[in-house]
């Protein structure tokens, strides 16, 4: 396998050819934050958390493949705060009342506001009045907490291999929808798989809220990210 | 030297923020070695009787009450603190912030199951504090210098905050103390 040399912060780094540097910093033990990226899905970099910046230039470390001798700067004090205006804005651009929100403790941008320490978002809320979607049996898709991150969208298909959500519209009046019809033929296994795409708690299982304790949730006593900079993320 | 003077209050808030403020168990007895108290639901308190340092905010402006007795914080307050999600982002009752105001006071005194058919009405007595169109977070009506979310923050991150204050020295913050919920 042909490997790349490069450096994260001055740390030296090896990628394997074609990794984007979001896989590669992982492999490193290195945590860039992600929102919009998952696993095994196609990156889009639309939510830009992940900036980065290489050689002067601001870029999406989802979707950027890693090249020789490439010096990545992941943990300037700008870029930090670069990073956490974009979760202050995803804040306020929804309604994100975590007291009450079945997500809350298990939540990706709940658990970047705290890795980032967010006292207060440094915009003004805007209060969207987003109409929840409550028909299809097993899910509901609250679309007040939905950061538009696509991750639904690009991973949930029915067995015939359709889209069981889509994004209709385009900037700040995108909106997710759920196809009825396919919705309805979602099994528990398909239904809890949604829940666990939905990076917030926009898309909920019916009648599973809250099932964890408090103290016993993902996020509650350690940082998004500690798993990857323990190097057990691999 | 006279001590540090605190004042405490609970606008559009359910005094959690407070109750977790008596969650410092033992500290209390400390706290109050180390600051005096001024116009304060916990001394009832009800006027300021003199400048103070340190004014923890508890909820946020629903009314035009909560807007003036969070002026004259500002005003007598050197310091002002946002405590708990209700005074940093308006917390549950910024529920309603989503939904026209009529229909919210509609649904509550016309046409909720528990009002007799037909006999409801919007409360309307000059002597009631005004209605706001929403529920604000405390620092889109006045400056506010700091915050502390949470519901309520926990007793170890309002104990942090406020020595902290008091003695003039950086706040000590662990992963622990900052949470939304
Ligand atoms: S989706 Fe996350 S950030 Fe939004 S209210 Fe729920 S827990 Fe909080
Ligand atoms: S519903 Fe969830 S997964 Fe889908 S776009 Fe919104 S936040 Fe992302
Ligand atoms: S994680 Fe890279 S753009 Fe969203």
């Amino acid at each position: 396998m042909s490997e790349i040399r490069f450096t994260i912060d001055g740390k030296a780094c090896l990628a394997e050819r074609g990794q984007t540097i979001v896989e590669a910093a992982k492999a490193n033990g290195v945590y860039i934050p992600v929102l919009c990226n998952y696993e095994a899905l196609k990156p889009v970099g639309s939510c830009r958390i992940c900036t980065v910046r290489v050689a002067g230039r601001y870029m999406a470390s989802c979707t950027q493949p890693v090249t020789e001798g490439m010096a990545v700067e992941n943990t300037a004090p700008d870029l930090e705060d670069m990073r956490k205006s974009l979760i202050e804005m995803l804040f306020v651009e929804g309604n994100h009342f975590c007291p009450s929100c079945e997500k809350s403790g298990n939540c990706e941008l709940q658990a970047l506001g705290y890795r980032y320490k967010m006292m207060v978002p440094r915009f003004p809320y805007l209060w969207p009045g987003r109409a929840l979607l409550a028909g299809s049996p097993l899910l509901m898709l609250e679309r007040n907490r939905c950061v538009q991150c696509l991750r639904c969208v690009r991973g949930i298909t029915s067995k015939a291999g359709r889209k069981v959500f889509a994004a209709v519209e385009r900037g700040p009046h995108v909106t997710i929808e759920i196809d009825p019809k396919l919705a309805a033929k979602l099994s528990e296994e398909e239904a809890r798989r949604a829940m666990d795409i939905c990076p917030v708690g926009a898309i909920l299982r019916k009648e599973k809220g809250f099932a964890l304790p408090i103290g016993q949730r993902k996020f509650d006593h350690t940082p998004i990210g500690s798993d990857i900079e323990k190097g057990t993320g691999r | 030297m006279s001590k540090p003077v605190i004042a405490t209050t609970s606008l559009a808030g359910c005094f959690g923020c407070h109750m977790s403020l008596l969650d410092i168990d033992e500290r209390i007895l400390k706290l109050v070695d180390l600051v005096e108290f001024n116009k304060s639901p916990i001394d009832d308190i009800k006027r300021f009787t003199k400048p103070v340092d340190v004014g923890l905010i508890e909820g946020g402006c629903c009314n035009s009450e909560n807007v003036a007795v969070l002026r004259s914080f500002r005003k007598n307050c050197k310091v002002l603190v946002s405590v708990g999600e209700c005074a940093v982002m308006g917390g549950l009752p910024a529920l309603r912030n989503s939904i026209p105001l009529k229909e919210c006071l509609e649904e509550a005194y016309l046409n909720s199951p528990t009002v007799d058919p037909g006999s409801g009405i919007i409360p309307n007595d000059e002597d009631l504090p005004i209605i706001l169109d929403k529920v604000y977070p405390c620092h889109e009506v006045v400056k506010i210098d700091y915050f502390l979310p949470g519901c309520p923050p926990s007793a170890d991150l309002i104990w942090e905050a406020v020595t902290a204050l008091v003695e003039g020295r950086p706040l000590n913050l662990t992963y622990d103390m900052i949470k939304f919920d």
